[in-house]
């Protein structure tokens, strides 16, 4: 299994109470409650995280994307990949971002992340998303074209890496006489393309048949596993085997020397990234358009927005893993075998969590966990179901 | 009192459902985003009337339109469907909230086919530093309390839109409008150019107490059509035609008598 350090690079500092009270810290909670002398700490805290984590043998790093909102700092990811690309010296860096819809001129993405391709000598992994629904309130796009903007962005992007320029793009929402983007991109023939979702069934029958790592967020280890076999089957159907590699699952794992230790201390701020910097109401996350009617039906019915979860709660559902070395194996082994995975995105640090106990949970990671993954494949029946 | 008759109509290939009432000069209401409701409250004014109420494409019982993307291809639309119609004598156009923008797009356009324009709660147009609600951050509850200016008549319509069958026909009304209004937030930035070319008899009838597009809209609107007039109605939010039905009516047939007096 190959591990990638996710980070979400929480502004750690934020007034939980004040969030609390606003309901949100998205969108509407005033970025008043950032103070640029601790933001700027925090990032460069983050940054060197993410060096530790390439010194430490994870395979990747990873950046994400969101935007006015005290869950994450990374408004613009490629930013924090520049400062990245030539610090980490080894591990791949990957954006699971660039929310393409809400770019009006989303070839600048196929500048980016070809400028970060040759940066990192091929070491880039390139993410295309939607962006969740706060984003369409925060960037002004109408989530009603959301989907169209998609796939034409995307489109025209891979066009952009893989067709020689110039040539016209002409679209429904984009249009551009002359495509002709340098630098082109160093993999050929262009970038591994990572598609996160929620768990949409048309994205993932979609990032299936065009053999793109599907990475599922935040969801428990059972419906991660359903997700997971979707994928598979839809590749049959497209007419090959998918492979474990084409599978990541998004997770937090914390280790300490005992589990009652490791809860202990990982509570709070797992508490605080799950029911106050996650926290948003249905509208802000599923505005109008944003899905097809059936899909908001049914994440209306499942009110999956305000339900309070303590840390036990996403232990036992499988949303992360947390206790002594032993036990973070053990469960490891087991949603790997599950689900079917052969990728691990993993929030080292999460919610508040400081700098300190990250990096020992980092090391921890580094020394009892990983070296018993390196060569692990999935055992098991959704293997056998793959093939 | 009479009563709809509903018949489906073909426009450009797309099935949209007409409410009828009445026998006389035409008035077409164009409703707003929330037509979940009903529109038996107009029925007073199909007295001596030809009342129509078309529902536009991609609301209620009518069929979506995916080539409709904006308010101005609702505006090709009705051109087709004022022609579909037959209309015998120029209309007097009512358009409520997003219905209000479509008329003042269309009046903006041409009047020729127009003997009056009522713009009822309009959006369509943005005035500077005036605070509206963000119906889009509203859960369905929030957002009906916000349509009026007397919470018991927000209860009587929170019951009403309970009902499990109408959960289809709203998000399906939320998703048009948000395909419609979403960006730029309810107006046209282009319309206010033209709205100087109504050359028709202008009513602007809008709530004391409207919290989604407030009075100030209708002065502003007033400033920007030549010689209209603006009645505000008291204890009167979003919904002038469902909070202050009588007043309401009285505004609007005390406007077309005047059309008649001066006639």
């Amino acid at each position: 299994m190959k591990f990638f350090n996710f980070h979400l690079m929480p502004y750690r500092h934020a007034d939980l109470d004040a969030i609390e009270k606003h309901g949100t810290a998205w969108v509407t909670y005033s970025n008043r409650d950032y103070d640029p002398e601790k933001g700027a700490e925090l990032y460069h805290e983050y940054l060197d995280q993410m060096e530790l984590a390439d010194r430490l043998g994870f395979d990747g790093v990873c950046l994400n994307e969101h935007h006015q909102t005290a869950y994450g700092m990374m408004p613009i990811p490629g930013v924090l990949a520049g400062a990245l690309a030539r610090s980490v010296k080894r591990a791949k860096l990957a954006i699971l971002g660039r929310a393409l819809p809400l770019l009006n001129n989303p070839l600048v993405v196929a500048e980016e992340y070809a400028m970060l391709d040759n940066l990192t000598r091929g070491r880039f992994i390139a993410g295309f998303v939607r962006g969740i629904g706060a984003e369409y309130h925060a960037m002004g796009i109408n989530p009603a074209h959301s989907q169209e903007r998609y796939a034409e962005a995307h489109d025209m992007i891979i066009r952009a890496w893989t067709e020689p320029g110039p040539f016209q793009y002409v679209g429904k929402h984009y249009h551009f006489n002359y495509v002709n983007t340098w630098p082109r991109p160093y993999q050929k023939p262009h970038p591994p393309i990572w598609i996160p979702s929620q768990g949409s069934s048309s994205t993932i029958r979609w990032a299936a048949q065009m053999k793109y790592t599907y990475a599922q967020t935040l969801a428990p280890i059972a419906v991660v596993a359903k997700f997971f076999q979707l994928y598979r089957d839809e590749a049959a159907k497209a007419g090959y085997a998918a492979s474990a590699d084409q599978l990541a699952w998004s997770n937090t794992i914390y280790v300490a020397e005992t589990d009652a230790q490791a809860i202990r201390e990982a509570k709070p701020h797992m508490e605080a990234l799950a029911n106050k910097l996650l926290k948003m109401s249905t509208e802000m996350l599923l505005p109008p358009g944003y899905s097809n009617i059936d899909s908001i039906k049914r994440i209306r019915a499942a009110k999956v927005t305000g339900k309070v979860q303590t840390c036990e709660d996403l232990i036992r559902a499988g949303v992360i893993i947390m206790g002594s070395p032993n036990t973070v194996r053990e469960k490891l082994a087991e949603y790997q075998d599950l689900a079917g995975f052969n990728t691990s995105l993993t929030k080292t640090q999460f919610g508040t969590l400081p700098d300190d106990m990250t990096r020992a949970n980092m090391q921890a990671i580094a020394q009892e966990i990983l070296p018993h993954f390196r060569d692990r494949l999935p055992q098991g029946k959704s293997q056998a179901a793959a093939e | 009192m009479t009563r709809f008759s509903k018949s489906d109509v073909t426009v450009d290939g797309v099935r949209v459902q007409v409410l009828e009432a009445g026998q006389g000069r035409p008035l077409v209401y164009f409703h707003g985003a929330g037509a979940g409701r009903g529109f038996d409250e107009l029925l007073p004014l199909a007295e001596g009337r030809h009342l129509i109420v078309p529902i536009h494409p991609g609301f209620g019982a009518s069929d979506d339109d995916p080539r409709i993307d904006t308010v101005l291809d609702y505006v090709v639309h009705y051109a087709a469907l004022f022609d579909l119609l037959k209309l015998e004598a120029p209309v007097d156009l009512v358009g409520h909230s997003l219905g209000g923008w479509i008329a003042a797009e269309l009046a903006a356009r041409n009047t020729s086919r127009l003997a009056s324009l009522t713009l009822v709660a309009a959006a369509g147009i943005h005035v500077k530093g005036i605070a509206q609600v963000d119906s889009f951050l509203q859960n369905d509850e929030q957002r009906v309390r916000a349509f009026f200016h007397d919470p018991k008549r927000a209860e009587e319509m929170l019951k009403h839109l309970a009902r499990p069958e109408l959960e289809d026909i709203n998000l399906k009304n939320r998703t048009t409008t948000a395909k419609l209004i979403w960006q730029p937030r309810g107006y046209d930035p282009h319309l206010h150019k033209w709205l100087h070319r109504i050359d028709v008899p202008t009513l602007l009838v809008w709530g004391d107490d409207d919290r989604l597009f407030p009075k100030d809209y209708a002065f502003a609107y007033q400033r920007l059509i030549p010689g209209s007039k603006v009645t505000i109605i008291p204890e009167c939010g979003h919904l002038p035609q469902a909070e202050q039905r009588q007043a309401f009516v009285a505004a609007l047939e005390g406007f077309f008598d005047t059309m008649k007096v001066a006639a």
